[in-house]
């Protein structure tokens, strides 16, 4: 198939970026999205011209390195899906496909299609954490977790930091990373001790870096993991609740 | 150079060695912990847990990883689950046991000591992953569930979900995070290393790129920690990740580490193949497919019908033909071995006749499509994403594809190299997998490596040098090294030559595996000794590398990468020739049983094959470990 990439193209944080239309000719149906993007590369750097800069790295949707806005969808058409495992034959019926970095203030660009998404380990290391030096811990089935509980927790859990949550928001909101490891870890008996410290201490470390969440839900459309907003209420409902509670009481059953 | 190799194995019975080190072991009180600075190169399951635990202890540590954040690392991509020897199943499981299995299926060639005791401390790190709130898979009734895995005959792998790795690796993660908080680990993230720093034959620091500004930068410590991963990437088709890479690894080399069985590979049976030149890695298929799904493929050479066209009686289930016993599910040499054969002898399916069938059909008849769905679901739509094809009206195509790597640095008892101060951990150094990795049981030994074993051992090292202030960076070893650094980095960008870096790294990764791939002959890997460094001398007056140093330039990075794998390619190569045998991933089919499968040669080479880098041009020196079995009696495996 033939078409065309119009990708943006950025030297650097403050240098001013700007589209550049590439016709690719007889690529594969069969193709990844980040293998067009190798061999587009391989045919700048034939020509003489520095290629395009993009964050990949496992391509099997894991590691959460890849961010492309493809006709402005983070991660393109497919639902569920990072960009590294879209393949061309879910865009055969498009000329030409628009390819940006994710566009948020908490994301700045690094260059080209490369961000820096270091605010993600900021909130993380703000209280995205169960405190468990190593060695202190009791036998792995002393602490029963409901088979549900540990369910949901895994959905939270399956999170890959990507950022497509942020750069699908139209308020370049940060609420689904932060309210998906937040659940994950508060949804676990071990997460009990430190719930509303934590809650606190995660939002705070967000707000700082990120937009105002208005229930948009464009997040959720864009997780390749499919991370639900419910997920989001329960951060919601924990800030407010933690704003009531006392932490010299949280020893107490109720 | 004189190298003893000494593991440093403690004396006594297995049982006792580790329990017996730990209270020998010099001892850094709490005070002084501080005092230490410890720098950990990579973010993965073993770097990550060891650079936590560390300074949860109270050393400071500074952690180095090329990817945006500490939580990219390979490790993140394993799926399926992390052995222990719990025996929550109460069937028959022990250490004893696991210590067994591991030793077996490593085909006798990793060292016992190592084994028994990653085998006892497996148990601590399930309690220890589940304190920090890893979701492992649970019963109803609240209890940890158990699934078995190949080469083994009872359940003690722990999994959560087909995402063990990712969990894992983000509770080390986490843990690594609090530390950053506290300002106990210093984080550098996008910052590669790129050599060692040795004085006096002691390993004081290593110097790094910046990946997005190219500034080179020194760091000096009392002790370097490299969990840097493998190798697999060498055959440019690999499952690894894009960036993965020998890099670190093959620069301590080069300062005097030595690099032991580069040759044992891992080649896993069911990946998918790979459909064209464009082709930029492989994926895996969770091995728990063999359990229901029948191998076979047509049974005349080039049969281009469609499966559903080919009846029964035109099929060869080769595996059930051949291994009645274990039939589809034999371990992953025997497995890929076998697929190998077909393809080569013209049975292979798919457009390019490069695979095999994996056929769903009578799994589906007799247990129902419902019960498949749950069972492999995620994977079967995986498998639709990459190739467009049905998996539950088509067979699924495999084959094998490079995906660990058992050989790495040699380390000691303590993980220490022979460079002292150099800690090798994880899939990095080669310690105790021998010839082949069981499955689930890479997890396990990288979070073994990490939380218990170096933040016991490192002791030894550090304790003398109580007092010491770690090599300024301003000491002629740090300059000359970062002078090393630039002019490599210069030299990638003077080439100017007129091919891309990935075209020097396929052309590697061909010859690699159609020579030194699932089947090694005398006449092949001495091919690759020849056609390996005259694709390094062209890759060095040819390659383009376009840009500067001082910008995020990802091909420069490759282009470093690449000129190592160039240089440590032929060393594996000249490891797989000098080893007149076959064992676990390493077949040579000189040396074979008369029914085809792998024959060892424990009179001769029972032993570690370590090598020593003796500069540019010239031959590498060869030492050898001898591995002593006292525990486990030798035998051949057989799958029949």
């Amino acid at each position: 198939m033939d078409l065309n990439l119009k990708v943006w193209r950025q030297a650097g944080p403050d240098a001013t970026g700007r589209f550049e239309i590439y016709p690719m000719h007889d690529v594969s149906e069969d193709m990844s999205f980040l293998e067009l993007f190798d061999v587009l590369n391989e045919q700048l750097e034939t020509r003489g011209e520095e290629p395009v800069a993009f964050d990949h790295d496992c391509r099997e949707g894991i590691c959460g390195s890849c961010a492309m806005m493809i006709d402005g969808r983070a991660h393109g058409p497919e639902r569920g899906t990072a960009t590294c495992q879209l393949h061309l034959r879910k865009l055969t019926d498009r000329e030409t496909i628009t390819v940006e970095p994710w566009r948020a203030a908490g994301f700045p660009i690094i260059k080209d299609l490369a961000v820096d998404r270091s605010a993600f380990d900021r909130i993380v290391e703000a209280g995205g954490y169960i405190t468990a030096p190593t060695g202190a811990a009791r036998d792995a089935n002393e602490i029963l977790v409901p088979k549900q509980a540990s369910d949901a927790a895994m959905d939270a859990a399956a999170c890959i930091g990507c950022g497509a949550c942020v750069a699908a928001c139209p308020n370049g909101a940060g609420q689904l990373f932060t309210a998906a490891k937040y659940s994950h870890l508060s949804l676990l008996p071990q997460g009990q001790p430190e719930r509303f410290t934590r809650v606190v201490s995660m939002v705070e470390e967000m707000e700082r870096w990120f937009g105002s969440c208005t229930n948009h839900g464009e997040c959720e459309a864009a997780c390749p993991k499919e991370i639900s907003v419910n997920f989001i209420a329960m951060l919601n409902r924990d800030y407010v609740k933690a704003q009531f509670k006392n932490p010299a009481l949280s020893g107490q059953r109720h | 150079m004189a190298i003893s190799l000494d593991g440093g194995i403690p004396s006594g019975s297995i049982e006792r060695k580790w329990d017996d080190y730990k209270f020998s072991v010099k001892l850094v009180n709490p005070a002084n912990k501080r005092k230490f600075n410890v720098i950990v190169v990579g973010s993965g399951l073993a770097g990550a847990s060891a650079a936590a635990t560390l300074a949860e202890l109270g050393y400071r540590v500074t952690m180095l990883t090329f990817h945006d954040s500490p939580r990219r690392a390979h490790s993140i991509a394993a799926q399926g689950g992390i052995n222990a020897a719990k025996n929550y199943q109460n069937d028959g499981d022990s250490v004893q046991r696991l210590f067994y299995d591991t030793v077996k299926g490593g085909d006798y060639r990793s060292r016992e000591a190592n084994v028994y005791r990653l085998a006892q401390v497996s148990v601590n790190i399930i309690d220890q992953c589940v304190a920090q709130g890893v979701p492992f898979a649970r019963e109803y009734g609240g209890l940890l569930d158990n699934r078995s895995f190949g080469g083994a005959q009872v359940s003690r792998t722990f999994y959560a979900r087909g995402q063990t790795g990712q969990q894992l690796l983000l509770g080390a993660y986490q843990a690594l995070a609090r530390q950053v908080r506290l300002g106990n680990v210093e984080l550098n993230n996008r910052t590669e290393m790129l050599d060692l720093v040795v004085k006096d034959g002691v390993a004081c620091g290593v110097v790094a790129r910046h990946l997005v500004t190219g500034a080179v930068r020194s760091f000096s410590g009392h002790a370097v920690v490299l969990a840097t991963g493998g190798y697999g990437n060498v055959f440019f088709l690999s499952t690894n990740a894009k960036a993965s890479n020998v890099t670190a690894a093959w620069r301590a080399h080069k300062r005097g580490a030595l690099m032991a069985n580069p040759c044992y590979t891992q080649i896993h049976p069911t990946c998918i193949p790979a459909s064209d030149d464009f082709q930029s890695k492989l994926t895996l298929m969770s091995e728990s497919l063999r359990n229901d799904g029948r191998i076979w493929v047509p049974a005349t050479p080039n049969d281009v019908r469609s499966p559903d066209q080919i009846p029964e009686s035109d099929r060869d289930y080769y595996l059930e033909r051949r291994y009645p016993a274990f039939g589809n599910l034999v371990p992953r040499d025997v497995a890929s071995r076998a697929a190998k054969r077909e393809v080569d002898s013209g049975h292979g399916v798919g457009p390019i006749q490069n695979g095999v069938y994996l056929d769903f059909e009578s799994a589906v008849d007799r247990l129902g499509r419902e019960v498949i769905e749950e069972r492999y679901g995620n994977l079967f739509q995986m498998y639709e994403r990459i190739t467009g094809e049905d998996p539950y009206k088509k067979p699924m195509r495999i084959y094998p594809a490079v995906h660990y790597t058992m050989g790495g640095l040699w380390v000691d008892y303590n993980l220490m190299s022979n460079v002292p101060g150099l800690y090798v951990l994880g899939e990095a150094n080669f310690s105790d997998h021998g010839a082949n990795r069981l499955g689930a049981s890479a997890l396990m030994q990288g979070l073994a490596d990490g939380y218990f074993v170096l933040p016991a051992t490192i002791g030894a090292h550090l304790a003398p040098l109580l007092g010491t202030e770690p090599v300024p960076t301003d000491d002629p070893v740090f300059r000359d090294a970062e002078a090393n650094v630039d002019a490599q980095v210069h030299r990638l960008l003077s080439v100017k030559g007129t091919k891309t870096v990935d075209h020097f790294h396929r052309e590697l990764g061909k010859i690699m595996w159609d020579h030194c791939g699932m089947a090694r002959s005398a006449e092949s890997l001495d091919e690759a000794l020849t056609s390996i460094p005259a694709l390094r001398d062209e890759f060095w007056s040819d390659v383009r590398v376009l840009g500067e140093n001082e910008s995020f330039n990802q091909s420069l990075e490759r282009a470093g990468r690449v000129a190592d794998f160039l240089e440590f390619g032929e060393l594996l190569v000249r490891d797989a020739r000098h080893r007149e045998e076959s064992c676990g991933g390493h077949f040579r089919v000189e040396h074979q049983t008369e029914e085809g499968e792998a024959l060892r040669n424990d009179d001769d080479f029972a032993y570690v094959g370590a090598w020593e880098w003796t500069g540019e041009g010239n031959t590498p020196e060869l030492h050898k470990e001898s591995l002593t079995f006292d525990n486990v009696a030798l035998a051949q495996r057989s799958y029949k």
